[in-house]
């Protein structure tokens, strides 16, 4: 099939188009002529940015006072849908929000779903999207064969954002229906956590505890060498499930996906989960006593040692050169 | 309190998974276990149970091959009874199907004020069926969930955000999505094994459900190509000799990021 209309599932914090938006809204515009951004809140701070990255449309909800957006978005795509503009295809980010949307959409339109891809192509077989698995040793390419709207997710950093010349698109404001029982849930208080330092999936240089650190005490060496190198520290998920660290910490498969320049694995054994999630880094060190560990198939430099021994001699050796 | 939770019997993690050479599907042969991240929701399901002071914990599960032993792990945690929907139409179900047959099991059962799920299965992570079912019931629904109270008729959840969490309220009857590591599960006692030998676990088809199977046919995706990705190197690996600190300082000074 040809793919004339694309919606992305498109978000923004403090004002901004989220950069995972913008990567969406990249590929999108390679796809169709003809893409609209569909945001679940108040757009006019960021529009022209989604323009920029190739919205010819923008949708959007204005606040949702409270509303969880998985019922309270799908409601309104429906409606905008069942009005006569349908897109060929819907992308979501891989996110709570996106998630919850595209899963209760699936019900509303009766359409099968496809997540945590990395790419997606018009192709002879129709509309195809790809997901890695096994740790991303193996890629499946799977087509859709029902019609569409075809409701697909990307896992973040699938595609790097680029402006193109895209002038000011069409805003489109869009009412939220009234949700019955369904939109029994409201959001009555917002907790953010404290963070210092550059963004865990953002930062030049992540540093990243497992279980081999032995005990939540330890996990202060990670963040003491994070600090040196200016990084981020970050978190296998044994550690976020046993307490040590929130969540916000942890990189992988059902945590963040980072990309640095340098991710340094200490303690960490390479748990499918844990990989899919940093394997893209460009160089990845890892520190383990366990020469067997699958973290040293994919690290351009391993250490077998004891990261009790290893890490304090190392943050000692970057004090001394600061 | 009556509460229904979800649970996937999923091939053993710790042995590499496969995909049929013919399906490209996950192979799912053999002995299946309780999905790990489920033991979650059926600990919280039976904690939140004893604090109202009534009602049960009703496990429910969807298998191709009348697997049992997973759900009868969650029986000896404590739940009263199961309910499998196993049928071989139902192989290939994608996860719209899935929900479909897990909202008409909770309906079979009576419903029940509380539906429990974990937030993706350790297997397959599509990680949208909670959601799904809660559409197809009708219900609301609050996912990621890691904390969770009930106060009267109101269920009160701190949601996973990005940044943080969010304290929300939520109506019964309701769908959750709960967490790894929202509770610590219990192990079974010798006790709660053998009793779980004896508890009702009724097996049904997709058609004592009314669900009409999908199976591969109709799933509204096909597999149309599998490729090996791109391999990583592994670089160099050393023995620490208490000066390997080195060498990583000496690649980060490489790289010009010190």
């Amino acid at each position: 099939m040809t793919i004339n209309n694309i919606w992305v599932f498109a978000q923004g914090a403090n004002g901004v188009a989220t950069t995972g938006t913008l990567e969406l809204l990249t590929k999108a515009r390679s796809l169709s002529s003809k893409v609209t951004a569909f945001v679940g809140g108040d757009a006019s701070g960021f529009a022209a940015s989604l323009g920029e990255h190739g919205a010819t449309k923008v949708y959007a909800t204005g606040d949702l006072a409270g509303k969880l957006p998985g019922v309270a978005l799908s409601t309104a795509m429906k409606v905008i849908i069942d009005g006569g503009d349908s897109p060929d295809v819907i992308m979501f980010p891989q996110n709570y929000e996106g998630r919850d949307t595209m899963a209760r959409l699936s019900v509303k339109l009766n359409r099968t779903v496809l997540t945590n891809n990395i790419d997606l192509a018009d192709s002879t077989d129709g509309v195809v999207a790809t997901t890695p698995v096994f740790g991303g040793n193996i890629l499946v390419a799977t087509a859709f064969s029902g019609p569409g709207p075809h409701l697909v997710s990307f896992r973040p950093k699938s595609f790097v954002a680029e402006s193109a010349s895209g002038g000011a698109p069409e805003i489109v404001a869009v009412a939220v229906p009234e949700l019955g029982t369904q939109g029994g849930a409201r959001v009555v208080a917002t907790h953010a956590e404290q963070t210092t330092g550059p963004k865990l999936d953002e930062a030049a240089i992540v540093v990243s505890g497992g279980r081999g650190l032995g005990e939540a005490a330890n996990y202060s060496l990670i963040e003491d060498l994070a600090k040196l190198l200016k990084g981020a520290p970050g978190a296998s998920r044994a550690i976020v499930d046993a307490g040590w660290v929130p969540y916000s910490y942890q990189v992988g498969q059902t945590g963040k996906v980072v990309k640095p320049s340098v991710y340094i694995a200490a303690g960490i054994s390479g748990a499918t989960q844990h990989m899919v999630g940093m394997k893209g880094s460009k160089s990845i060190i890892a520190i383990n006593k366990d020469k067997e560990a699958p973290i040293f198939g994919i690290a351009d430099l391993g250490i077998v040692g004891d990261v009790h021994k290893v890490l304090p001699k190392l943050i000692e050796a970057l004090k001394a050169r600061s | 309190m009556n509460i229904i939770v979800c649970v996937k019997q999923i091939p053993d993690p710790a042995s590499p998974g496969a995909l049929d050479a013919s399906t490209h599907a996950l192979k799912r042969e053999g002995k299946l276990i309780l999905d790990e991240s489920d033991a979650y929701g059926v600990e919280m399901a039976l904690q939140l149970v004893a604090t109202a002071g009534g009602g049960e914990v009703n496990i429910i599960s969807m298998a191709p091959n009348g697997e049992t032993s997973g759900m009868r792990t969650a029986l000896a945690m404590g739940a009263a009874k199961g309910l499998l929907v196993s049928d071989p139409a139902l192989a290939g179900s994608d996860a719209l199907t899935t929900a479909k047959v897990l909202a008409a099991s909770v309906t079979k059962l009576g419903g029940a004020d509380l539906i429990i799920t974990g937030t993706e299965s350790s297997d397959g992570y599509t990680g949208t069926v909670p959601e799904q079912i809660a559409e197809v019931l009708g219900l609301p629904s609050v996912t990621f969930a890691k904390k969770v109270k009930i106060e009267g008729s109101v269920l009160k959840v701190d949601r996973q955000s990005e940044s943080g969490y969010d304290e929300v309220e939520c109506t019964l009857p309701a769908v959750i999505s709960v967490t790894a590591g929202v509770v610590e599960p219990r192990y079974p006692s010798f006790k709660g094994i053998m009793d779980a030998k004896k508890k009702p676990l009724d097996v049904v088809t997709a058609s004592d459900l009314a669900v009409t199977p999908t199976g591969w046919a109709a799933a509204g995706q096909k597999i149309v190509n599998v490729t090996q990705a791109e391999a990583r190197k592994a670089g160099e690996v050393i023995e620490d000799d208490g000066e390997a600190f080195g060498k990583i300082v000496a690649f980060l000074e490489n790289l010009k990021l010190i």
